[in-house]
């Protein structure tokens, strides 16, 4: 069945290709056409993941905090985000007077737009991949860094000082956690000899590295779990917003949609990092293997590829949840401690470590 | 301001940020000035009054009687025990003694009321420094004592069962029964709080070695309650001067040289044991009896004066009455905790961080209404 | 150390202190000129040691205003009550304490919001519970807000 649903969508692509290159005899308009058609699928495929995450999360602190969460909207308040939503919509979209315009509408587009760029060379399942680019974990990692000029247009241009502090505290976080991310990456990269994703897929057919990259690999999956928690500025690392201290942080001046980009923001960004940390370490959508137990490959191979890629992406995004209902938030100096005094020195070791097990051939 | 809208320095080359008087970590509405290098705070300067009532005044036309009330507005979290603290000074003042059940029924009202205002604390705590949860898990416990204090004096937060010489009425039936099923999940959540929160690591790294108060600072300041206790000034008044029958019961009276954030944290979480101790104690010996002693219709208290002081949540209450011999006070004095707690604040923030006065505020417990009164 | 004692070492420190041992704690009345004086030798004797100043206020007799301040000795236990009279209602000054006792410096700013009785050397003697705007000071007794009803 499995089978058929992951050729169904190759097949369907193809034929949908085909069918605009009849169509359109110009070559460039019909790629255009057809981008055009993808980005439209992946914002249709966005909101409701970014609907389910805000409920999840949700849910998620509500089970923690042994409350009930949203049950009043729809079927156990599944629909109170909408209603969420709604009324953000409805709000008005203010600017303050003394903020800088331009730049002030300008900073939730631009965190938004690269928080979606990120998306393109993710695999969700088998052959179901925008852009299997030969740079792609290279692109991720250049691409989310971009959003930290959006926050710091945010904080800057608000004219309000809780914002700058804000923006401040995000461009230093980021900048530095930023090392700790590339290096975990890294090591997955020297295992699997190429930054294209889904080489890095195939090449965990027979175990994910996690499994095969003995004691190294477990050590960078969770540096990049807690580093990438702080690039995307969730609690405990969530000082840019620090709504205890700086009341909102760089966001403290946006109201109604804008405000509204910003969560959607953060929610696909916390997505897209328990996606890569489902793709590098975890397999993406590659079934459970096991060495060469055929019947128990056979049986996961009948699992579609695309609720394994979502299993792992929402069990990383679980954890990550977990975190920021649990922990207190750390001071600034701290979280810069943590990651130039410890993540940065663990993984350059690392590192080295792993480039050492892959010339030996250690791993499985 | 700048071409690019940015927020400038004023003229002096400072950056002075408004924390409050609406932010989320000031509790109400208290408004700090904070002079800042970075993150760093310079200087730091508290601005009251935006809830001053003039409690002070009003109190001056107000009888014996009703005057007790209004303190119930100002420190809200034990309000329980300024109530007992003004009707403690008339009782002086007109050198009666409560019954000993309705000594009994304040002392274990007073306890209930710190434990539940300690509560609070914690669950506020963990909030400013970040951790939301902790603070459904104290309110889970502090439900049970408001649920207590319904049944009993009638009321949730602003309870107003003290009358001079003794308490408005007797218990309620059940009030022991209660009390005693309450004490068995209290204690049992002491472990989840200190699960939650104490031994984190993060939490530590937040607390240890923040806000340090000497001793000497502590006196000189005015400090009294947890406050000073965190700097090992030993201050509790139910030990220095006991009231209502505290000398016959058995508590200690904890102290910790820490003098920072994290001690006293420590300070007041053991405190809430020394609270459950206590009640313990007396929820099975309160004396059978009056619950009030007889006092006449208008209460006259003769010419002079009268100070009584009780330990509140946060630290030392003063009642000073001065009586010209007529029916309402010539003049009161309200010496609250809070206020001298509060000015030790700049002391603790100078040189520290953003995130630091946070935390800061979050262990000397302020409760606005009762600075500004 | 007992009332008695401490009579002596008080009037050791200033022979013109009167007492008043009517009341809880035992009352020194000191005068204006000799106040700071005063407070500062029973804060630095090492037998009086009054290091812990709990309770500063003011008391509006009408015919003169009274400072009150409460004080402890946390080491020896002792407590005692310095009172001062300020016979000038209208324009009421006295030394400030607030370099001796670090409290005393908020609660000197209440007592001149409310009473207006004004402390030299203060270092930042203003309004603190009321607006700077305010006029006139509440809690003297002869006080009148058109809005506020007596009961």
């Amino acid at each position: 069945m499995s089978l058929l649903l992951d050729i169904g969508f190759a097949v369907w692509a193809h034929s949908l290709h085909e069918k605009i290159a009849s169509m359109i005899s110009n070559p460039t308009a019909a790629q255009v056409l057809e981008m055009v058609i993808a980005g439209v699928c992946l914002l249709l495929f966005l909101v409701p993941l970014c609907f389910f995450l805000g409920y999840m999360e949700r849910k998620v602190a509500a089970f923690m905090q042994m409350r009930l969460g949203p049950n009043r909207v729809g079927p156990k308040g599944t629909l109170q985000i909408v209603a969420d939503t709604v009324k953000l919509l409805m709000k008005e979209g203010l600017t303050p007077n003394s903020a800088d315009k331009f730049l002030f509408n300008l900073a939730p587009l631009i965190v938004v737009i690269t928080s979606m760029l990120v998306l393109a060379p993710i695999a969700f399942a088998k052959d179901f991949q925008l852009w299997d680019t030969n740079i792609g974990v290279l692109y991720v990692s250049s691409i989310s860094s971009l959003s930290v000029i959006g926050i710091l247009m945010a904080g800057w241009s608000s004219n309000n000082k809780y914002s700058l502090l804000g923006a401040m505290r995000s461009g230093a976080q980021i900048v530095s956690y930023e090392l700790s991310i590339g290096l975990s990456l890294i090591s997955i990269v020297i295992l699997s000899g190429s930054l294209k994703m889904s080489d890095i897929i195939a090449s965990q057919a027979d175990g994910w590295w996690i499994v095969k990259g003995h004691i190294p690999a477990i050590i960078s999956f969770i540096i990049f779990i807690v580093a990438s928690t702080a690039e995307i500025n969730r609690a405990p690392f969530d000082l840019a917003e620090a709504e205890q201290e700086l009341t909102a942080g760089f966001h403290t001046e946006y109201s109604g949609m804008k405000f509204a980009m910003f969560l959607l923001a953060e929610y696909i960004n916390l997505f897209v990092v328990s996606a890569m940390a489902a793709t590098l370490f975890l397999g993406g959508w590659m079934p459970l293997h096991i060495g060469h137990v055929e019947w128990f490959n056979h049986a996961m191979d009948f699992i579609p590829s695309s609720l394994w890629f979502f299993g792992k992406t929402f069990f990383v995004i679980f954890i990550i949840m977990q975190f920021r209902w649990t922990f207190p938030r750390l001071r600034v100096d701290q979280l810069l401690n943590l990651e130039w005094k410890y993540l940065l020195p663990i993984s350059m070791f690392n590192i080295l470590l792993m480039t050492f097990i892959a010339i030996m051939h250690w791993y499985l | 301001m700048s071409l690019l809208g940015a927020p400038e320095v004023n003229k002096e080359g400072e950056f002075i940020v408004n924390i409050g008087p609406q932010h989320p970590s000031t509790h109400g509405v208290l408004h700090l000035k904070v002079w800042l290098d970075g993150e760093i705070i310079q200087k730091m300067e508290p601005h009251l009054g935006y809830i001053h009532r003039s409690i002070e005044k009003m109190s001056e036309s107000l009888s014996y009687r009703n005057f007790i009330f209004a303190t119930s507005r100002m420190d809200y979290l034990s309000a329980h025990i300024n109530n007992q603290a003004c009707a403690l000074a008339v009782e002086k003042g007109l050198q009666i003694e409560a019954p000993p059940r309705a000594q009994a029924i304040r002392i274990l009202l007073g306890e209930l009321t710190r434990l539940s205002s300690h509560q609070l604390w914690w669950g506020c705590m963990g909030l400013d420094l970040g951790a939301v949860s902790p603070f459904f898990y104290a309110f889970r416990e502090r439900e049970l004592i408001m649920d207590i204090m319904e049944e009993t004096c009638g009321a949730r937060l602003t309870q107003n069962f003290m009358v001079p010489g003794g308490t408005m009425y007797d218990i309620h039936p059940n009030f022991q029964k209660r009390v005693k099923e309450s004490l068995v999940k209290i204690k049992e959540s002491f472990k989840e709080y200190d699960e939650l929160l104490t031994g984190n690591v993060i939490f530590e790294g937040r607390t240890k070695g923040v806000g340090y108060l000497s001793a000497e600072d502590a006196i000189s300041f005015g400090c009294t309650g947890p406050t000073a206790r965190g700097s090992g000034v030993s201050s509790d008044i139910r030990k220095w001067f006991p009231y209502d029958g505290f000398e016959k019961i058995e508590f200690d009276e904890i102290l910790d040289n820490g003098g920072d954030c994290y001690a006293r944290y420590k300070v007041r979480m053991l405190e809430m044991k020394q609270s459950v101790r206590i009640i313990e104690q007396l929820i099975d010996n309160i004396p059978e009896g009056d619950y009030q002693a007889k006092t006449k219709n208008v209460i006259k208290l003769p010419k002079g004066e009268f100070y009584q002081r009780v330990e509140t949540a946060r630290g030392e209450l003063g009642v000073y009455i001065v009586s010209d011999g007529a029916a309402s006070p010539y003049r009161i004095k309200y010496r609250s905790p809070n206020f001298s707690n509060l000015s030790a604040l700049e002391k603790m923030c100078t040189g520290a961080k953003i995130g630091d006065l946070v935390a800061i505020m979050a262990t000397v417990d302020l409760v606005i209404p009762d600075v500004d009164r | 150390m007992n009332n008695e004692e401490l009579k002596s070492a008080l009037t050791a420190v200033n022979p013109n202190v009167t007492f008043d041992e009517t009341s809880e704690f035992m009352q020194a009345f000191v005068a204006p000129a000799d106040f700071r004086k005063f407070m500062k030798a029973i804060r630095n004797n090492a037998d009086l040691e009054f290091d812990f100043l709990f309770c500063l206020t003011c008391i509006d007799w009408k015919t003169n205003l009274t400072m009150v301040y409460h004080l402890l000795s946390k080491k020896h236990r002792h407590q005692l009550v310095v009172k001062v009279k300020l016979d000038d209602v209208n324009n009421p000054i006295l030394e400030t304490v607030c370099d001796i006792w670090k409290t005393a410096n908020f609660h000197e700013r209440e007592v001149y919001d409310l009473f207006g009785v004004k402390f030299n050397n203060h270092p930042d003697l203003r309004r603190i519970l009321l607006d700077d705007e305010w006029e006139g000071y509440p809690l003297r007794k002869n006080y009148v807000d058109e809005n506020m009803i007596s009961l």
